[in-house]
């Protein structure tokens, strides 16, 4: 245990480099709001505090033990070490010291929210940093929907547990992966309460035109977006100018929203009046595609995006972004070899010889 | 894509028209008894020229036409030996253009025609600036030639200098050969207009293509965007308006401008005040050329100059007089349009692949930037300031005509075609040598009477957007980039055949010339006269804007026009005013009325129509506009 690394720390205070302590996807929403984009607020309980919780706990040995003599091929056997693992994991209390950590980390970021007891989403983050194959664990276990610092610590808990999953527990053992070298991070993150959600390319998915943003918007979470289930309202925002060069509105039927009572998301039906509506206003559409545009510049690659507007909030400050990662499917291809002359003169030539055709 | 077929089009006649075709030269007819070329005419694809001719032709006014049907096609085929593409041909009905590009088919031909294209073109492109300036001296001499030709008048008795001088030609024979090198000048100065044309567009053309192969959703503005605020003499005339409105104010006599006194009595006022002697003298010297700048696009007769029609400058002066009264500037915010051109330019850069395709960039920017001055500066010398001197030259010869009884009116002149013109001065020169009366004091005024009929008629008709059959393939640059022929274009004029006569609209669409949205109240000036009714931040809607309407965009918030591209005279101002527009809508100004509330988004080129009802009622009241793209809270 190196001395001084928190337990515990704030997702503005993670970086790039954070990996090690708060895992890929803490680490990404730290550099965003260091890249002056908004995130919804949260902490993380970092790797130094999984181990603590671990040790403290004194179970290392005996998960040790479970596995060696486990016949990872015998999938049943294989199913039932790991149910008795995470069943001994979750059982396992924080230490004062660890939860009084994380809950004055809630209260805190309640406050900031200014709701008593604020909804979160409680995730794994992984350190998969010397993979390749960051979905190694298959574990990215999200909870939604979570109140209350007695629930938050038991997702914690949860996702702990989730490195012992069997299929993670299949892959490691097909991979060779040591589970001596395994540390995860625990993100906790204010719920977006979506009024309107959904994607954003910062090229364009269609042609691979680098010079747009393309914004798929859609009323509620941005589930409906990302499944296929709406057709969402469509915009091409110029990248370089930020004005709205395109739109479709199209008709949204259904929209996802959380249930009071059982704090879940549902499908519901947009109101008929409400289907054909823009869902996301001109000045909004703008200041995503600014945000699109700094997160670009910032990693330095094209990016697919995921963002929310957050009902809860005032307007001018209540968009924010909820994941990004790469592109991957223009990013991965070899520009079309296209002949370029060099001199103007050559250029006219040959294209005035190719000519423009219409269909 | 299919299209009406042009012979068809063309059987039905216009009840009263019958026998219109000799108002034109018969080889622009669309023919049926020559099967051959009945074939062709069928096969081709033809665009109606709504560009330069929003209006049916006059007889007279068809010079501009022949002109450049000559010009541009000789030197994209004769001079330039451009390899895909020969000339564009051309053809009328009921009064309005159709052009059609014509390619060259054969492969071989092509190949052998590229090296002498690239000989011929790479020398004017690498010697660009050093021909553009040797074009200056010979239009100007051109322009000089035409203002010093007599239209001489046909006295009772020659002058006796004649006799003691032993000249031996008579002022009859001197009006006739006047007459033709008054037309030859014409001729000439629209040779020197192609001069460069063709490719000074081939450069944009590409460099516009460059890019949208790059950025598919690119809009075309940002494209021009990159080459804008480039000084060019097109904002020239309304540089002075804002001198002269500068000096009035120094000069402390501003106030004598005040009230609308028309330009005879202020002027009159001005000669009787001492402290605008000044103000006078830099009048006379911003006229000559800056007021032969033309109201219209200078195509037509009836576009006349500022210095036909002085109030046209006298509203601009008026309307800076009072900006600098109130304080706030009237310079064009030059070196905005400059940082942002240079940011969007830097920017576009950074985004292309790698260091190969940024050189291409760079190659055909500089190459766009070079010719650009020249494809808006000639404008100025020749439709404004040329025409102008010359629509008033042929109006000369048309007081010869009336005087001579031929013609009722001078205007009337415009209804004869330039070769009716020369045989009836014959007419005139002849009967007044020989002492009778000339045979077209009869046969003229009937006719003329007649055509007037046929142009009332011609102007109701609604000429079809294309007509004959659309090619796989669009070669020639002007047909691609002045008149937009695209795969988009094409669909939207097919849309537009089946669309119902009179039908309403909310929304209308054109091409986004200038970005930006704002909303306000539309102001619809059909010439340029009516721009002295614009108020302060109104939208202005006109059929098309030239130089001469430059101090309308003072006031405006956006423009909107029926006629021209993303380089049109309102794109290119708008863009420099950092105000929206959108052009070439084909018929805003017949939808939309003063005092509608129109929402114009320049960046899409939408306009809506948020509220009609404070609109002027003259019209039957428009469908509902649908909902617009607003969240209800």
């Amino acid at each position: 245990m190196s001395l001084g690394a928190p337990l515990v720390c704030w997702l503005e205070e993670c970086r790039k480099d954070s990996v090690p302590l708060v895992g890929g996807k803490c680490s990404s929403l730290g550099e965003l709001i260091n890249a002056g984009v908004r995130v919804p607020p949260g902490f993380a309980l970092t790797t130094e505090g999984y181990r603590r919780f671990i040790a403290e706990a004194g179970i290392g040995r005996e998960i040790a033990a479970m596995l060696e003599r486990l016949d990872t091929d015998d999938l049943e056997a294989l199913g039932k070490a790991s149910a008795s693992i995470r069943a001994r994991i979750e059982e396992q209390p924080f230490s004062a010291e660890l939860e009084d950590l994380v809950a004055e980390r809630y209260r805190k970021l309640a406050v900031r929210c200014c709701m008593p007891a604020v909804p979160v989403a409680v995730r794994s983050s992984a350190t998969a940093e010397d993979l390749p194959d960051a979905s190694f664990a298959g574990q990215q276990d999200t909870f939604l929907w979570i109140r209350g610092v007695d629930e938050v610590l038991h997702h914690m808990r949860r996702c702990i547990s989730s490195l012992y999953a069997d299929r993670a527990l299949a892959y490691r053992a097909r991979r060779g992966v040591g589970d001596d070298r395994l540390a995860i991070s625990v993100g906790v993150q204010k719920m977006a309460k979506a009024y309107t959600a959904g994607v954003m390319f910062t090229l364009h998915p269609a042609n691979g035109d680098r010079s747009v943003i393309v914004i798929d918007a859609s009323f509620g979470f941005g589930e409906s977006v990302v499944s296929g289930e709406v057709t969402p309202d469509h915009f091409v925002v110029n990248k370089v100018t930020l004005d709205i060069i395109d739109r479709t509105i199209s008709q949204k039927e259904i929209c996802y929203t959380v249930d009071s009572r059982t704090q879940t998301s549902r499908a519901t039906e947009v109101p008929l009046e409400r289907q054909r509506i823009q869902s996301l206003l001109d000045d909004e559409i703008t200041q995503l595609a600014w945000m699109g545009k700094r997160i670009e510049q910032h990693y330095g690659r094209p990016m697919d995006i995921e963002w929310a507007v957050d009902k809860d909030l005032a307007a001018g400050g209540n968009i924010f972004i909820l994941q990004a990662r790469p592109e991957t499917v223009w990013s991965a291809r070899q520009p079309a070899a296209t002949s370029l002359p060099g001199t103007a003169m050559d250029y006219i030539l040959t294209n005035m010889l190719a000519g423009k055709r219409l269909s | 894509m299919k299209f009406p077929d042009p012979h068809e089009v063309k059987a039905q006649a216009i009840p009263g028209t019958e026998g219109w075709e000799r108002m034109y030269p018969y080889q622009y007819q669309f023919v049926t008894d020559d099967p051959v070329r009945a074939r062709y005419e069928k096969e081709t694809f033809w665009f109606n020229d709504g560009l330069h001719y929003p209006e049916p032709l006059y007889p007279f006014d068809t010079i501009w036409d022949e002109a450049w049907y000559l010009a541009l096609s000789q030197y994209n085929n004769r001079i330039f030996m451009v390899p895909p593409v020969r000339g564009v041909d051309h053809r009328v009905i009921n009064g309005y253009v159709y052009i059609s590009p014509v390619p060259v088919k054969d492969p071989e031909e092509i190949g052998k025609r590229v090296p002498h294209f690239m000989e011929r073109a790479g020398f004017y492109f690498k010697n660009w600036d050093a021909l553009e300036a040797r074009w200056k001296v010979k239009m100007e001499a051109t322009i000089r030639e035409l203002e010093a030709l007599r239209i001489p008048t046909l006295a009772e008795m020659e002058d006796l200098r004649v006799v003691t001088d032993a000249i031996g030609e008579s002022q009859g024979y001197h009006l006739l050969k006047n007459y033709d090198d008054l037309i030859n000048l014409g001729l000439k100065c629209w040779q020197y207009h192609f001069e460069f044309l063709n490719l000074g567009y081939a450069a944009y053309v590409f460099f516009l293509d460059f890019m949208q192969k790059q950025f598919p959703s690119m809009p075309t503005q940002r494209v021009t965007q990159m080459i804008s605020g480039i000084d060019v003499i097109m904002y020239r005339p309304d540089e002075e308006l804002k001198k002269l409105a500068r000096l009035a104010v120094e000069s402390k006599i501003d106030g004598l401008f005040a009230g609308d006194a028309d330009w005879a009595s202020l002027e009159a006022a001005l000669r009787k005040e001492p402290r605008a002697r000044a103000w006078l003298d830099a009048l006379e010297t911003s006229r000559q050329p800056w007021f032969n700048v033309s109201t219209g696009t200078g195509w037509f007769h009836h576009d006349r100059s500022w210095n036909d029609q002085m109030s046209v400058p006298l509203t601009g002066i008026r309307t800076y007089i009072g900006k600098i009264k109130q304080g706030a500037s009237i310079e064009r915010p030059t070196q905005k349009v400059r940082a942002e051109r240079d940011r969007i330019t830097a920017e576009y850069r950074g985004l292309l692949p790698d260091d190969a395709t940024r050189k291409q960039f760079d190659e055909l920017l500089g190459t766009a930037k070079t010719v650009f001055p020249y494809v808006e500066n000639h404008l100025f010398y020749v439709e404004h300031w040329f025409h102008s001197l010359f629509w008033n030259k042929v109006r000369e010869v048309g007081a010869i005509l009336k005087e001579h009884g031929v013609i009722a009116d001078v205007e009337d002149v415009w209804l004869l075609r330039r070769d009716e013109i020369k045989s009836a001065l014959w007419d005139v020169v002849t009967a007044w040598a020989t002492g009778v009366t000339p045979r077209g004091t009869q046969t003229w005024p009937r006719e003329i009477a007649w055509r007037k009929g046929v142009m009332q008629k011609f102007k109701e008709w609604s000429a079809p957007p294309a007509i004959g059959t659309a090619p796989e393939v669009i070669q020639e640059p002007f047909t691609i980039v002045l008149w937009g022929v695209t795969n988009k274009s094409l669909a939207d004029w097919a849309a537009v055949q089946g669309a119902k006569e009179g039908a309403r609209t909310s929304e209308l669409k054109g091409f986004a010339g200038s970005p930006g949205v704002v909303e306000g109240r539309a102001r619809v000036c059909k010439t340029v006269a009516e721009v002295s009714q614009l108020q302060e931040g109104e939208i202005l809607v006109a059929p098309t804007t030239s130089p001469s309407w430059a101090p309308a965009f003072a006031k405006i918030k956006a423009c909107v026009t029926d006629v021209g591209g993303v380089m049109s005279h309102a794109a290119i101002v708008c863009r420099e005013y950092g105000l929206p527009a959108v052009v070439g809508t084909g018929h805003a100004t017949k939808i939309i009325r003063t005092g509608m509330q129109l929402r114009v988004d320049g960046s899409t080129g939408v306009i809506a129509i948020v509220d009609e009802a404070a609109a002027a009622p003259e019209a039957p009241p428009l469908r509902a506009a649908a909902g617009g793209g607003r969240r209800a809270t």
